[in-house]
């Protein structure tokens, strides 16, 4: 049902936890629906330097916010924003359809967390 | 761990089969000779289906393709023959989707349905059953034991007040029809449904009984087989293996459910006291022998299955990220678990060829996935209590 680069993912997850004195924290998804995921992160000269996520969620919930972490860390916050979910699905080889929607909710965290930090830091959200 | 999706076939039940597709191949309704040793195979198949669940006659009997055929045929034809006994069909939340959706396909039909609720064991309510059950109540159909959880239903409470309004009562004995010993007769049971490949029979089977007098109306009209009630050339192999799977069961239920119980016991405290946080789903007594199923809060099912599959155990689950609909089980909410907390749901159930040793391996793999799975989890006991 999943690509050997999900299972990857799956199994050991990167850049997970937490940061106690993250720049930017973005939450998305519901316990309801069974996907819940947040984004920490740490900005330095419009860099995310450094990146972790928690995720409650099936395999596919797991794998999405490992691999957006991957993507995401070094790049400016501008290419960040730019990271779409298609991009996430993509370098993980693809989704079974019907986890297109419920489970890859983790670049939408990721654009919570830049969006978090444009807030505390008072600069205007970029497109 | 997953022998409620599928069981395999009965070797004895496989030999018993294979004449029947090799030489034996004769329509039982020809009147020639070789036909007649078809016809003669089908009726002793039919008598061993009658004999595990003590039903009056042989007749009373209807080959089907299955649990799903015999649920439908059961309430679509008793609803749509019996409407001069009334339109109001009742049955429990915890149902088979094969009884959800024909009872609600009829209220389009101009049927009413209700569906009673269950106490958090996902036993039915019988106060509840009296109250509903009116004189405009042709049929009540509940479940046996519920597949997902295990629990089972007191029927025979529950056929003295459905009869005592005089109305007729189906029984779904999918998941139970293998592992508990079943009589119409004393129970009071009208029409029950019954599964060849829960008894590990072929699939693809099952049947219907009927008690004499009750009028049906079929689902399939064609060459008029079984009575009328069923036309279709009988699948003579699939007959002959379920008869011969029945006549199995029956002689050795007792002592294979005596060992799964035992199995199902040392798993079920094996898969929760060394975790905090984790739940039984069901009754813990009245419950199928083969019936495991457990909840760890903060985490979701998929992802321990998929755990448990790296591992080589296959599970099942009520989360939502199982199913076709992205719903959890209907069965789980009905018994009162939050969304949440139904996602979090593991299904393990028992056959005959599990070991101890098995259900010793699975113990030892559940706290390290868990523990992993909370670990990566956002969710703490502070959002548990919110």
């Amino acid at each position: 049902m999943y690509t050997e680069k999900v299972m990857e993912h799956f199994k050991n997850p990167h850049n997970l936890g937490e940061i106690p004195d993250a720049d930017g924290v973005g939450t998305v998804g519901n316990p309801v629906c069974g996907d819940l995921m947040t984004i920490y992160i740490k900005v330095k000269d419009n860099r995310l330097v450094d990146i972790k996520f928690k995720t409650f969620g099936c395999g596919a919930a797991i794998a999405t916010s490992s691999m957006t972490t991957d993507l995401a860390k070094g790049k400016t916050l501008e290419e960040a924003m730019k990271l779409s979910r298609a991009d996430v699905a993509g370098s993980l080889g693809g989704l079974p359809p019907v986890k297109m929607h419920c489970s890859n909710l983790a670049a939408d965290a990721l654009h919570a967390a830049i969006k978090d930090y444009y807030q505390k830091t008072g600069r205007e959200v970029k497109k | 761990m997953d022998y409620a999706a599928g069981k395999p076939v009965e070797p004895r039940a496989i030999e018993a089969m294979l004449p029947y597709m090799k030489s034996s191949y004769g329509n039982p309704s020809s009147l020639h000779v070789f036909s007649q040793k078809a016809k003669r195979a089908l009726e002793e198949a039919r008598t061993k289906i009658a004999e595990l669940i003590n039903a009056e006659s042989t007749e009373s009997i209807v080959f089907t393709s299955g649990a799903t055929e015999s649920n439908n045929l059961a309430i679509k034809g008793i609803a749509n023959r019996n409407k001069d006994r009334g339109t109001r069909i009742i049955t429990s939340s915890v149902e088979h989707m094969s009884v959800v959706n024909p009872v609600k396909f009829l209220t389009t039909k101009g049927f009413e349905a209700i569906f009673l609720p269950v106490d958090k064991f996902g036993s039915l309510n019988l106060e509840n059953l009296g109250k509903e059950l009116n004189d405009k109540t042709a049929l009540v159909s509940i479940v046996y034991a519920n597949g997902e959880i295990g629990t089972i239903e007191p029927i025979r409470e529950i056929s003295k007040i459905v009869h005592g309004k005089n109305a007729y009562l189906h029984v779904d004995a999918t998941a139970a029809c293998g592992q508990i010993p079943i009589d119409v007769k004393s129970e009071g049971i009208d029409l029950l449904t019954l599964s060849s490949n829960d008894m590990y029979g072929p699939k693809g089977m099952g049947a219907l009984y009927i008690k004499e007098g009750i009028r049906v109306e079929p689902l399939l009209h064609g060459g008029g087989q079984e009575r009328g009630l069923r036309s279709g050339t009988e699948n003579l192999p699939g007959i002959v293996g379920f008869g011969k799977a029945a006549e199995i069961t029956k002689q050795e239920m007792h002592s294979n459910s005596e060992g799964l119980t035992k199995l199902r016991d040392n798993l079920i405290e094996g898969l929760l006291k060394p975790l905090p946080y984790a739940f039984l789903n069901g009754h813990p007594t009245k419950r199928l022998p083969d019936n495991v199923s457990v909840r760890y809060s903060f985490i979701e099912g998929e992802s321990m299955l998929l755990s448990l599959d790296m591992m080589g155990v296959f599970a099942s689950s009520g989360s939502a990220c199982t199913s076709k609909t992205l719903e959890p089980s209907h069965v789980l909410l009905a018994i009162g678990l939050r969304h949440e907390e139904a996602h979090g749901s593991l299904m393990l159930t028992l056959g005959k060829e599990n070991i101890q040793e098995e259900v010793e391996y699975v113990i030892g793999l559940m706290p390290g996935i868990v523990k992993r799975l909370r670990a990566i989890s956002p969710l703490t006991p502070k959002e548990l209590k919110e």
